[in-house]
């Protein structure tokens, strides 16, 4: 997202017919925003933060405050809400269990993915287009369609309430995407590379590892970020799999606490703020590779 | 795609084909100073390579997709409670049910709307968000991270901060209340009149985002030159909008229509957490009919009709979606085409 840079364009018009506007219609869309403009945006940012602000402000009042005034700003500042969530054993449990669940889709999904992709985008073989058209395939088929019989699957593999009858399925479904993202990825590389690679004498193995592998780390990256997320978020296929609250993840916890203390509205927004944090600061940290891996998904 | 053949053998003489029969005469034997240690032929080895590289993937998504999908279609055949053998078969009787379930026939026809007013409000909010961002303003790149974070919310968090934010005299109600609207407070998610629009507001509010993404990452592919030569014949800012970038647009925006079409149909978490369906079936959407049906009152074979009416439903709606109207993009302009289909 390259910003547009401000050269003045030289057009025929005397600037002065603008100049109600300022610099507006130099370029870049056409130019600079007015009051018109900044107004606009910041009613698009009140309503965005709005609520995200609202719980962590709620999660600094009393029930009491909370009742009074909605709106108002906590006064006084109560802490109790936050150290109690902070020192419950549950709340780090269900943190836990998310970050272990999405780390093993994220792995799994990286390891199986970049070794799906590196014959399909590298090897010629009959049958390549066939194989990747059953990797395109699978993004037909959303986890909803197969969650019933999903469900039973892991409960006769004997995999409910482990975080494997939650990540492996995650990763499952997580895999065309990532293999479809990564082959024009890893097809773009340089033939020459792989030239170089094999006059310096490794096979196709050694040349995966030791030159494909560590360059495609930005692309890893890429379907890394959003299989993480995905599974951070998840919901549906953990709110079947995961009974056991000792082996909840944050999301189910949010839920079940939210309906438990449902009078505790302070007690709600704390657990629920703080169950944000996580997202919010991977989000901070990985919003260009999230938003790139997006428009790179429509832009190709 | 520029995957060649590459060889193992330095000195190995040009194949006829890759698929070349394993057996080759011994006359390669051991066809190369690498490679071939195992007495592998190249062709043989070359396909245990790829064996070895694409089956794990292959393995994970046959057991967890191919397989719950096909048994889906399976079970939507019998009437089964999940545990015990399969074995009351009742043919299509699972399906003629569901169609004949004034609930099931509200979840389609909620879900159907719930992609009417997606496209018909996101799209033009997204639309001109995106066009704001796309101008020189302070700030653009705060703004468009702020935009943005919706979207990466669980859609449980912001489910829960959402029932707590429209409960009664929470700070909606606050709010209008302040402004001298008293009188619109009501039940956002309790009165059954009410409740489908209060979730695709709520809907809005998250996938905004989305669409101003998409549409910005669209809008950097429309040639600087094209306004500069518009704003020379004296155009104005809406008329550029207008003429040049919203159809140049096109592509991007068709895409994240599919995206947005697809999503609306698969829809669980938000409305499982801010109505759970209800009041009265008044938000029920196909999935969250499907599980009502399924893990919570056992009904595993009706509930895996339910899902294949939802796929079949999906399906139809992409195929349509695909020939009518992303096959635009396919005409005039097939270069991106192929990474389009990818997105979904």
């Amino acid at each position: 997202m390259s910003a547009p840079t401000t050269t003045a364009v030289p057009t025929g018009k005397p600037a002065v017919l603008r100049s109600e506007k300022g610099r507006r219609g130099r370029r870049g869309g056409y130019g600079k925003g007015g009051p018109l403009v900044y107004a606009v945006a910041a009613v698009v940012v009140v309503v965005t933060v709005a609520p995200v602000l609202y719980a962590y402000l709620g999660g600094f009042r009393s029930n009491a405050q909370l009742a009074a005034s909605p709106a108002g700003l906590p006064d006084p500042w109560v802490l109790d809400n936050y150290v109690n969530v902070l020192t419950s054993a549950s709340f780090w449990r269900y943190a836990a269990n998310s970050a272990v669940v999405a780390l093993i889709t994220t792995a799994v999904v990286c390891v199986l993915g970049v070794m799906a992709a590196y014959p399909l985008a590298r090897y010629r073989f009959r049958g390549r287009e066939a194989v990747a058209l059953v990797f395109t395939m699978g993004l037909l088929f959303p986890l909803t369609v197969a969650i019933i019989p999903l469900f039973l699957l892991v409960r006769d593999l004997g995999l409910v309430n482990s975080v494997w009858g939650v990540a492996l399925p995650q990763a499952a479904f997580a895999l065309p995407l990532t293999v479809v993202i990564l082959r024009p990825f890893l097809a773009a590389l340089p033939k020459e590379l792989e030239e170089a690679a094999m006059i310096d004498g490794a096979s196709r193995i050694g040349f995966f590892w030791r030159v494909l592998l560590p360059l495609s780390g930005p692309g890893l990256v890429t379907v890394g970020v959003l299989a993480f997320v995905a599974s951070w978020n998840a919901y549906l296929l953990p709110l079947l799999v995961l009974n056991d609250p000792a082996s909840q993840t944050l999301p189910l916890g949010v839920a079940s606490f939210s309906t438990q203390y449902a009078q505790d509205t302070a007690g709600v927004l704390a657990f629920t703020s703080l169950a944000m944090i996580p997202a919010l600061v991977f989000f901070l940290a990985m919003q260009k590779r999230i938003v790139n891996g997006l428009q790179g998904a429509v832009k190709g | 795609m520029t995957a060649r053949p590459t060889s193992t053998g330095t000195t190995a003489p040009p194949r006829p084909a890759d698929d070349a029969p394993p057996s080759r005469p011994a006359s390669s034997g051991p066809s190369g100073p690498r490679g071939t240690r195992r007495g592998l032929s190249p062709a043989a080895r070359k396909r245990a390579e790829i064996a070895f590289f694409v089956a794990p993937a292959l393995a994970l998504m046959a057991v967890f997709i191919a397989l719950p999908v096909l048994q889906a279609v399976r079970y939507s055949l019998y009437r089964w409670n999940g545990l015990g053998p399969l074995d009351d078969f009742v043919g299509l009787e699972n399906y003629a049910t569901a169609l004949d379930n004034p609930v099931f026939r509200d979840a389609v026809s909620n879900n159907f709307l719930i992609i009417a007013v997606s496209i018909a409000v996101q799209l033009p909010l997204g639309l001109l968000v995106a066009l704001l961002l796309n101008r020189e303003i302070r700030g653009r790149s705060f703004l468009r991270v702020v935009i943005f974070m919706p979207y990466v919310l669980a859609e449980v968090v912001a489910g829960v901060i959402w029932v707590l934010l429209l409960q009664p005299r929470g700070l909606v109600d606050e709010l209008f209340e302040a402004v001298g609207l008293g009188g619109v407070t009501q039940l956002w998610l309790g009165d059954p009149d009410v409740a489908l629009w209060t979730v695709m507001a709520v809907l809005t509010w998250k996938y905004l985002g989305l669409a101003v993404i998409l549409f910005l990452a669209g809008l950097q592919g429309v040639p600087e030159d094209v306004y500069e030569a518009a704003q020379l014949d004296g155009a104005s800012w809406w008329q550029v909008q207008r003429r040049i970038t919203i159809p140049l647009l096109g592509p991007t925006i068709r895409t994240w229509g599919f995206l947005s079409m697809i999503g609306s149909l698969q829809l669980f978490d938000m409305v499982w957490i801010l109505t759970g369906g209800g009041p009265a079936n008044s938000t029920v959407t196909m999935a969250i009919y499907l599980i009502n049906q399924g893990t919570d009152r056992g009904l595993y074979g009706y509930a895996s009709a339910v899902a294949v009416l939802l796929f079949g439903i999906s399906l139809v709606l992409a195929v349509l979606y695909n020939t009518l109207v992303l096959s635009k993009d396919r005409d005039d302009a097939p270069r991106p085409r192929r990474q389009k289909k990818v997105a979904r």
